[in-house]
């Protein structure tokens, strides 16, 4: 791949806090390598940003390779970025041409509210998986590790779910600000393993109630979601926790 | 414990929308397999609409049909009412909107509300131009037995404004129905990674199927070839 150096035109969504009026700032910045990260493009303009006496614009971060689901940045209308199965650390500059235009939104929902500039309060997804993305287990020796038998299938299956790094992507995205993307993700990996049955039935029901009571949308199916998923997480996980709840709305009395 | 309400919860309002559009696709079918009766009169003229006034007068005067007509009613209203009040719901969960929106859906799914709204008023003038002149005649004049409900449908699609009304129509419930036919499957969980192409393809058969025979009644009326 050649490398080459970008002059790039940056509007940046900068927010003081959670009840500041946030606005666009445009900055412009050279000599972007094509083998940086959109990240590292970040810290650069940051860099310069101190150097001239001004905020840094906060953003989320951490592992920076695309395993721990903190990075979240909207970018030109899509989040992540404009490369398929992608997390914005892992997203590179040479996705983009010298002389470009990048708009850089936070994520937009009533539910992960800005708490400054590019930094969203994900929260509400910690307090899902607080209402049932979980197994209960007594503590006690270990079991042996081939004791419970799972058809590799289901191992397969319940191993792409678990895929999902929470990074809320998927809400970002779809014009419901839903998070069903992301609470079927744990309730089909959970469903599709025998730990995962004592509580099969309570746990749809109440990370969706929890979802509901967030403030995320329902979801009208448009795969806005999969689409931009860094870890492409299928809609038919979606499918999946519709017929785990109606079954649970079924056969669970709720009080 | 959980303490949400079934019909109140997301999963619960998209399942009235799913329950409630099953029923109406099977009304579809029903309503396009007896207008589809009317080409019967391009291939046989002499047969002047008597198989289509037929089958309509039956579907007017008979008493499970009335029936099914105030479920359908019932049906339709639902569908409508859920689906405004998931749509308001659902934009108010993103008070600050982005710069630029999201595009990485089809924009007929992203516009189901749009669509329904025009299918809405679509059928008020549908309902105006052929439902309510049957009516009149099994109530008011009590002459259903003579109504021509093919004639009646003839002299309508002679005016260019209603052909494009119409069109537009069932336009808005092509896309309705590509979107809507999956979803329903979507919501009920009634797909696996399996089937799942093959209800996306009955879907778009589906939809292209009947909305082509339904395009095609104005058409072939306004050019003269069904007259
Ligand atoms: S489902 Fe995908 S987009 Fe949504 S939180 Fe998980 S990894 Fe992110
Ligand atoms: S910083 Fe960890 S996934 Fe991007």
């Amino acid at each position: 791949m050649e490398h080459k150096n970008l002059s790039l035109t940056l509007k940046v969504w900068r927010q003081k806090n959670s009840k500041a009026q946030g606005g666009f700032e445009t900055y412009k910045i050279d000599g972007i390598s094509t083998e940086m990260s959109f990240l590292e493009m970040f810290d650069v303009l940051n860099e310069k940003l101190i150097n001239e006496g001004k905020e840094p614009v906060a953003f989320d971060h951490d592992c920076r390779e695309g395993i721990c689901g903190m990075c979240s940045m909207y970018i030109n209308g899509r989040p992540h970025g404009p490369w398929h199965g992608t997390t914005t650390c892992q997203l590179h500059m040479r996705a983009f041409n010298n002389g470009d235009t990048i708009v850089v939104e936070p994520w937009r929902a009533k539910a992960f509210p800005v708490i400054r500039d590019l930094v969203v309060d994900r929260s509400a997804f910690d307090r899902i998986i607080e209402a049932g993305g979980y197994v209960s287990v007594n503590t006690g020796t270990p079991q042996d590790a081939n004791a419970i038998p799972i058809p590799k299938q289901k191992a397969d299956a319940a191993f792409d779910s678990a895929a999902c790094i929470g990074c809320g992507a998927c809400v970002a995205a779809c014009k419901n600000s839903s998070a069903m993307l992301f609470v079927s993700a744990k309730v089909a990996q959970l469903a599709n393993l025998p730990q995962g049955q004592p509580e099969r039935a309570t746990r749809a029901l109440n990370m969706l109630d929890q979802m509901d009571k967030e403030g995320f949308g329902s979801c009208t199916h448009t795969g806005a979601c999969e689409a931009v998923c860094p870890k492409e997480i299928s809609v038919l996980n979606i499918a999946k926790l519709n017929n785990e709840y109606l079954g649970a709305s079924l056969t669970v009395a709720r009080d | 414990m959980s303490n949400g309400n079934f019909f109140t919860s997301s999963v619960g309002r998209k399942s009235i929308m799913g329950a409630t559009g099953f029923f109406l696709i099977s009304f579809l079918v029903v309503h396009v397999a007896i207008n589809s009766l009317i080409f019967i009169n391009i291939f046989n003229p002499s047969d002047k609409g008597h198989t289509f006034n037929v089958a309509a007068n039956f579907m007017a005067t008979n008493w499970v049909i009335h029936i099914m007509e105030v479920v359908l009613v019932l049906g339709l209203l639902a569908h409508a009412a859920t689906g405004i009040r998931i749509t308001i719901l659902n934009k108010q969960k993103r008070p600050v909107k982005y710069a630029i929106a999201p595009t990485s859906s089809t924009w007929y799914s992203r516009s189901m509300g749009l669509l329904g709204t025009l299918i809405l008023l679509f059928l008020v003038v549908h309902l105006r131009d052929f439902w309510y002149p049957t009516k009149v005649a099994e109530f008011v004049n009590h002459d259903i037995d003579q109504f021509n409900t093919y004639q009646v449908i003839v002299a309508a699609f002679q005016n260019p404004i209603r052909v494009v009304i119409y069109l537009v129509g069932v336009a808005s419930l092509f896309y309705h129905l590509m979107h809507g036919f999956q979803a329903a499957f979507r919501t009920f969980g009634l797909v696996n990674k399996k089937y799942f192409s093959t209800i996306q393809c009955a879907g778009k058969y589906f939809a292209i199927i009947v909305c082509t025979l339904f395009a095609l009644m104005p058409i072939l009326t306004f050019i003269g070839l069904i007259k």
